[in-house]
């Protein structure tokens, strides 16, 4: 993509500048700490303590509240990075690469989690730690797809190259998730009798629904957190030879 | 409170030891991960200061 | 633009004609995986039969990866690929040319010696047909989707490991339609909606990759 064709307005122009960035995120940051605090200490201790029961599950349904947010910030992370590497490439926004590289450790981490407690999760349900269901191999497959990223990244020394190169990957690999989520289900309903599906669908009571929200929420504000820290971090990394940073109050300590 | 002690909160009716090790793997892994960021930037500072206060 | 691409398949062509290694490497490779499974699994032909499907369609695409990680390299190395993509013609012409000789050198003697290899893991001989119909369609969709992670990973230490981590989930639809095909077909099930998505996936691979091989091997 030689030319960009899309001409941009001035608060996404601002939105690119590191220094804003850092400034406003800066500002940004300690409010999604409390908010993913919060938000996620309510979440647990209400849906540990004390929504109820299932009648089907028991107890081990807790386990939803921590499960699903995973899973669900495991793909929306991965569409993230590739809608900021799309945006990186087409606006040429270092600051986009940056954005993109942020997501990729907290992503993969949401991604075992969702693995490791899904898996855990089918030991009381279906007496197996694991199962070749749809879901569950989707998202090991989610899995190997941000192991090819971090690799990359890794294995290119430029940061430009990396940047792009690893923007070219997510969005591909953002592409064929449909894709690989549809032949998977299609493939486990050709091999699978059972039909059970790991999560209820919200014909819960709110009082079981309510919790799950809460840890989604919290569990979003955390990723916010990481990826302003991660985000500035690199910031810091490749702008030190600049004037705004050098007389920033961070560094100067004024 | 759902459960009527704190026994009961443990265990869970036998579910006990897979309710708490998800819980367990879900604070511990993103927990590792804002500290790992937040060592990072820690690091990036000091290493702009420094390089700042070289250049000066 | 025609004469370029077929400037680019005659060279390619010409490089592996003298290197004749280059073309049967694949092929060996892929019998010999073949081969291995009733020596380390069972040479009984019920249990064969019904991993047939699989096995095949597994050991192609191993194949596939295995000749994949030259595609770009060789160029690379000797400087020509930069030449090349300053051609005044866009680089995904490039791509699909180098990709069809690789496809040529790769893909077609699998799908030739496939009624072969369907006899070695006692594979019912009515689904030979949608094997190879099946490996017709999904050997190009594998090259031209390795080609993306070639193109990403040229220049990179490393890279053949790399390259098999990147592309192996975009791999996962294609082994499971092409598989399941001919496992329907083993079974006298109709195969057409397999194909029909093999053919779709063929068809948006060929519209998609070589335009990301192209801007992956600019950077």
């Amino acid at each position: 993509m030689t030319q960009s064709i899309w001409r941009m307005p001035r608060w996404f122009h601002q939105m690119g500048s590191p220094k804003w960035f850092y400034d406003f995120g800066g500002i940004l940051q300690p409010w999604f700490a409390v908010a993913a605090f919060v938000l996620l200490t309510w979440g647990v201790v209400w849906g540990l303590a004390y929504a109820p029961a299932d009648y089907q599950q028991g107890n081990s349904f807790r386990i939803m509240y921590v499960h699903v947010p995973a899973a669900i910030l495991s793909q929306s992370i991965f569409l993230g990075m590739a809608v900021a590497g799309a945006i990186g490439l087409i606006w040429k926004m270092k600051l986009a690469f940056m954005v993109a590289r942020s997501c990729i450790a907290i992503g993969a981490t949401f991604t075992i989690i969702a693995l490791l407690t899904g898996a855990i999760w089918g030991k009381p349900t279906w007496g197996a730690y694991w199962v070749w269901d749809a879901r569950l191999t989707s998202t090991l497959v989610l899995l190997f797809l941000y192991a090819g990223v971090m690799a990359l990244n890794q294995a290119i020394s430029e940061r430009q190259v990396a940047g792009k190169a690893t923007a070219i990957l997510a969005i591909v690999g953002t592409i064929n998730i449909p894709i690989i989520k549809y032949s998977v289900e299609w493939w486990n309903t050709l091999h699978q009798s059972s039909s059970f599906t790991l999560t209820s669908k919200p014909s819960m009571p709110a009082d079981m629904y309510l919790p799950l929200l809460l840890t989604v929420l919290g569990s979003y504000c955390l990723f916010a957190l990481v990826v302003l820290m991660r985000t500035r971090t690199q910031i810091l990394q490749t702008q030190s030879g600049t004037s705004w940073l050098a007389q920033h109050r961070d560094i100067t300590g004024a | 409170m759902y459960f009527e002690s704190l026994d009961a909160l443990l265990n869970m009716a036998g579910h006990g030891p897979y309710v708490w090790s998800c819980y367990g793997l879900f604070v511990a892994l993103l927990g590792i991960n804002i500290w790992h960021a937040r060592s990072q930037n820690l690091k990036a500072l000091k290493q702009a200061k420094a390089l700042v206060r070289r250049n000066q | 633009m025609i004469k370029f691409m077929l400037a680019i398949v005659r060279r390619d062509i010409l490089l592996v004609a003298r290197q004749p290694a280059e073309m049967i490497n694949p092929l060996v490779f892929f019998v010999l995986v073949v081969a291995l499974f009733p020596l380390g699994v069972s040479p009984e032909a019920s249990l064969l039969s019904e991993v047939a499907a699989g096995v095949i369609w597994v050991a192609a695409m191993l194949a596939t990866l295995l000749s994949l990680e030259l595609l770009f390299k060789l160029d690379h190395d000797d400087g020509s690929l930069e030449q090349l993509l300053l051609a005044p013609y866009p680089s995904w012409t490039l791509v699909l040319a180098k990709v069809f000789v690789h496809w040529l050198v790769s893909g077609l003697p699998l799908i030739l010696i496939s009624p072969l290899i369907a006899t070695m893991l006692f594979l019912p001989t009515h689904a030979v047909p949608a094997l190879m119909l099946s490996l017709l369609l999904g050997t190009p969709t594998l090259s031209l989707l390795g080609a993306i992670g070639a193109a990403l990973v040229t220049g990179v230490r490393g890279g053949g490991m790399l390259l098999t981590l990147l592309i192996l989930p975009l791999y996962v639809p294609v082994i499971i339609f092409g598989s399941s095909s001919v496992a329907a077909a083993a079974q006298g099930m109709a195969v057409d909606g397999y194909i029909a998505l093999l053919a779709a996936m063929f068809v948006f691979a060929l519209m998609i990759t070589p335009w990301a091989a192209g801007s992956a091997l600019k950077l």
